[in-house]
């Protein structure tokens, strides 16, 4: 029976083909803006470390003076080295890791290549197996390193590439700031978007090249980038930012458990009170603890325009679907006669609508390969933008099981009304009629 | 024309009516949005910087590992870059509008004051505002000696003479501070309570960010502090719009000559910088453009096909009608009158529609209030939409002959 119906909705949609290429159009349209819209929206709010973000928490704590305090308001972002520090030699978490982000001057021995800076993060030891890091060649550091402030990095792929060529480069060194870091691995390909561990270096930012260790970057006074929000007055002759009243570091916990989570909240609470105590925090304790998803729904990080623009594809698709239901009433009602004459035979109307719905479905099938081609296009078109998330937008295989699955369940809602009218016709008044 | 006759016709043809009017007053609605939404889009691209744009440059450079006598070679770049032909003005700066990284500190108007006024941004650089052509309205600029190295007050900022305790800021800023009053001899405490009286006015200056919101755009001050290479290498040429590449090239040289080891990080005119700035406002007028035009298309072209659709069902009726006595001026008219019913009950739908997205816009996205003249704009535009849409199919009915009226189907 099926089959039959196929033939009869391909014969039907062949009789009338400006109106049938119509509602293909409309629909092609409409699944082609949504499907673009909502691709960019999937990804962009997608989770950078699958698997791993339940667990990673971001300790927030309140260390400012009273100098525009409000009860219950936000604590500062990012933690200052004094308050960092105290947080990872309390070792209260699973793993932990204190960072910042920066920019390292690289002087390649290479004649052939004018010194650069290449985007650094100086962080310590557990940030590697704590985010899952890959690693093409050698390894992480331990806390050892830290300790020593030892002279090393691991890089990226992409500087691996650029200075050694690809080859298996630990043990090699790389000139940065006039001072001689040993490699000691090669990060593989690994980008979690967005950016999460640090927001300050662009949401969706592309990977760092080189790694530091923290206490080495400070020894080498290796520049600083991202957001420094100072308060109060740095004791004369501080060591940089070390002793300033700033917070501009970023500090990562892993807490495998719930009751971890919440045991480690109320470390932090104590902790604030404690320092409150020594007279270093003045405020009552301000403390947040969110793990990845929520950090990164607090700090909005999908940019407006595009949750505008998916609201926008939306309503045109709504109105591509309008359109197509009200072109899917006229035809089916224009063929008034001929159901009249399946009805009179013996046709049920339940037949009828089946193989109404079915010649609907097929111009849903239709409008969504149209709708994907689209969707193609303007994904391309999307990455032709010179935003910094662009290039990520790519069509992926859930995406493109959602395409069809919203374009023939669009075309089929859209042709229920059509379907159910057409299905109701009389059949003795068409006869009669003709 | 008589409307009784198609408000019976179109009671029979209740749920196709329907859908032409929803369809219209959706599109009505988007397309009501979305052109404002364009319009506020370009207004911001639009968006006064207060200097001269397309007579400035910016270069920036790095240095690699420890720079003595950074003071010194600072005053060799600045000599080196103000040799350049065709290079009016020249200095080195903390930060340049539109460049997305910012220099900002809270201000209070007492110094026992818990909860900071606003915050604003703190521009910094010998002379930076007559490189920049900001014009000044009121007061003075900075004397020569007024000017202190940043790095020294950084050091000690209790070192200040009161002297040096001074600040240029916006008239936006002004107003904002002290509506109504003059701004001049008024002081302003920075961060710390550090009191800074205001000896300058100028008209504008926007800040390098705006992710404080586009209302704070001009909330700028200029202390007179003295940048050097120690503290960052952000130089901005001033020169004449056609020479500006070449200054760029030749600055460049300049730069590489005193110090080849330093990397060039940025190179630009301030015309790039803020095309830079603006390029997801730009795209996102291209995609709502689109978004409006393929609408209207969809709609139209529906219009058509039902239109054509109704013709086809009445072509006998047309005929005896017309075998009546009815003129095709008749016919066209009836399909004409119908048309424009059902766009005035969209319309009219869509109005209301767009007012309550603008509501829902104006939550989610700071957007103004969406201003009246839309309305009747949105409305013109769709009646002649549907009026051009449906004119094909009426035609076609017009020329339906009498005759039909005598055949059967």
């Amino acid at each position: 029976m099926f089959g039959y119906y196929l033939d009869l909705a391909l014969r039907s949609l062949k009789r009338n083909k400006v109106l049938t290429a119509l509602m293909v159009v409309a629909v092609a349209l409409g699944i082609g803006a949504s499907m673009t819209a909502l691709t960019v929206l999937h990804v962009l709010s997608g989770d950078p470390v699958p698997g791993r973000s339940g667990h990673l928490y971001y300790p927030q704590i309140d260390p400012r003076d009273m100098d525009g305090y409000q009860p219950g308001g936000e604590p500062p972002d990012q933690v200052s080295w004094i308050d960092g520090m105290n947080l990872l030699n309390a070792h209260r978490a699973d793993q932990q890791a204190l960072m910042t982000g920066g920019a390292v001057p690289i002087q390649p021995t290479r004649a052939n290549l004018d010194p650069f800076f290449a985007q650094a993060r100086y962080t310590t030891a557990d940030f590697f197996p704590m985010f899952g890091v890959p690693f093409e060649y050698g390894s992480a550091w331990n806390a050892d390193a830290d300790e020593r402030h030892a002279h090393i990095a691991v890089i990226s792929r992409t500087l691996n590439d650029k200075l050694f060529g690809g080859r298996d480069s630990v043990g090699q060194t790389i000139r940065a700031n006039d001072a001689d870091l040993r490699i000691v691995g090669v990060v593989d390909d690994w980008r979690p978007d967005p950016h999460f561990y640090d927001l300050y270096q662009g949401t969706y930012a592309e990977n760092e090249d080189v790694f530091v260790p923290l206490s080495t970057s400070t020894d080498l006074k290796l520049p600083h980038i991202g957001s420094t929000d100072c308060w109060g007055q740095t004791p004369p002759g501080s060591d940089g930012l070390k002793q300033a009243p700033c917070t501009w570091l970023q500090f990562w916990v892993e807490l495998d458990s719930p009751a971890k989570a919440a045991a480690y909240k109320t470390f932090l609470t104590h902790y604030s009170q404690e320092q409150k105590t020594l007279g270093r925090f003045l405020r009552p304790p301000g403390v947040r603890l969110r793990n990845v998803m929520q950090w990164l729904d607090f700090n909005k990080v999908v940019p407006g325009d595009v949750r505008l623009q998916t609201w926008l594809a939306f309503g045109f698709l709504l109105v591509c679907l309008v359109n197509t239901v009200g072109l899917m009433l006229a035809k089916f009602l224009r063929r008034g006669g001929e159901i009249g004459v399946r009805r009179a035979l013996g046709a049920s109307r339940r037949a009828v609508f089946e193989q109404l719905l079915i010649e609907a479905g097929m111009v849903g099938l239709a409008g969504g390969i149209g709708g994907l081609l689209l969707a193609l296009l303007g994904l391309w078109l999307v990455r032709r933008q010179p935003a910094d998330y662009a290039k990520l937008a790519h069509l992926d295989p859930v995406m493109l099981l959602v395409t069809f699955a919203l374009a023939i369940g669009a075309t089929l809602l859209a042709g229920l009304l059509p379907a159910w009218r057409a299905c109701r016709i009389a059949p003795a008044l068409q006869l009669k009629g003709n | 024309m008589d409307i009784l006759p198609i408000l019976s016709t179109l009671r029979r043809h209740k749920i196709t009516a329907l859908l032409i009017v929803l369809e219209i007053a959706l599109t009505c609605a988007i397309v009501c949005n979305a052109v404002f939404l364009i319009t506020q889009r370009l207004h911001r691209m639009d968006m006064p910087s207060g200097v001269a744009m397309h007579e400035l440059v910016q270069v920036q450079v790095a240095t690699i590992g420890a720079q003595p006598d950074s003071r010194a070679r600072t005053q060799e770049d600045l000599a080196a870059l103000q040799r350049i032909p065709g290079v009016e003005s020249v200095t080195l700066t903390n930060q340049l509008p539109f460049t997305n990284s910012s220099w900002n500190s809270s201000i209070e108007l007492s110094p026992t004051q818990t909860q900071p006024t606003l915050n604003a941004t703190l521009y910094r650089g010998e002379h930076l505002l007559q490189t920049l052509g900001a014009r000044l309205v009121a007061g003075r600029h900075f004397s020569a000696d007024e000017y202190m190295y940043y790095e020294d007050v950084q050091r000690d900022p209790t070192a200040v003479p009161r002297s040096s305790l001074i600040v240029i800021i916006t008239q936006g800023l002004a107003q904002r501070l002290w509506p109504g009053e003059s701004a001049l001899g008024k002081t302003i405490y920075l961060g710390d309570r550090v009191p800074l009286r205001v000896v300058g006015v100028v008209a504008g200056l926007i800040r390098p960010s705006l992710s404080n919101g586009d209302n704070t755009a001009q909330w700028s001050m200029v202390l007179p502090l003295r940048m050097s290479l120690g503290t960052g290498g952000n130089y901005v040429l001033r020169t004449k719009p056609a020479e500006r590449q070449r200054v760029i090239k030749a600055a460049i040289a300049a730069l590489k000559k005193l110090d080849p080891k330093r990397v060039i990080t940025q190179q630009r005119t301030l015309d790039d910088a803020r095309a830079q700035f603006f390029q997801s406002d730009r795209a996102m007028t291209g995609l709502l453009l689109g978004v409006i035009i393929a609408l209207l298309l969809v709609t139209g072209l529906g219009i058509v096909g039902l239109a054509s659709f109704w013709v086809a069902q009445r072509r006998r009726t047309i005929g005896v009608r017309r075998a009546l006595g009815a003129t095709r001026a008749d016919i066209l008219r009836y399909f004409q009158t119908e048309n424009f019913l059902l766009a005035t009950i969209g319309i009219v739908l869509g109005m209301v529609l767009a007012y309550g997205i603008n509501l829902l816009l104006m939550q989610h996205y700071e957007l103004p209030r969406l201003p009246w003249m839309y309305f009747p704009a949105g409305a013109i535009a769709l009646w002649l939409i549907g009026q051009l849409a449906v004119l094909g199919p009426a035609l076609r009915a017009a020329h339906v002959p009498p005759v039909v009226a005598t055949r059967t189907v």
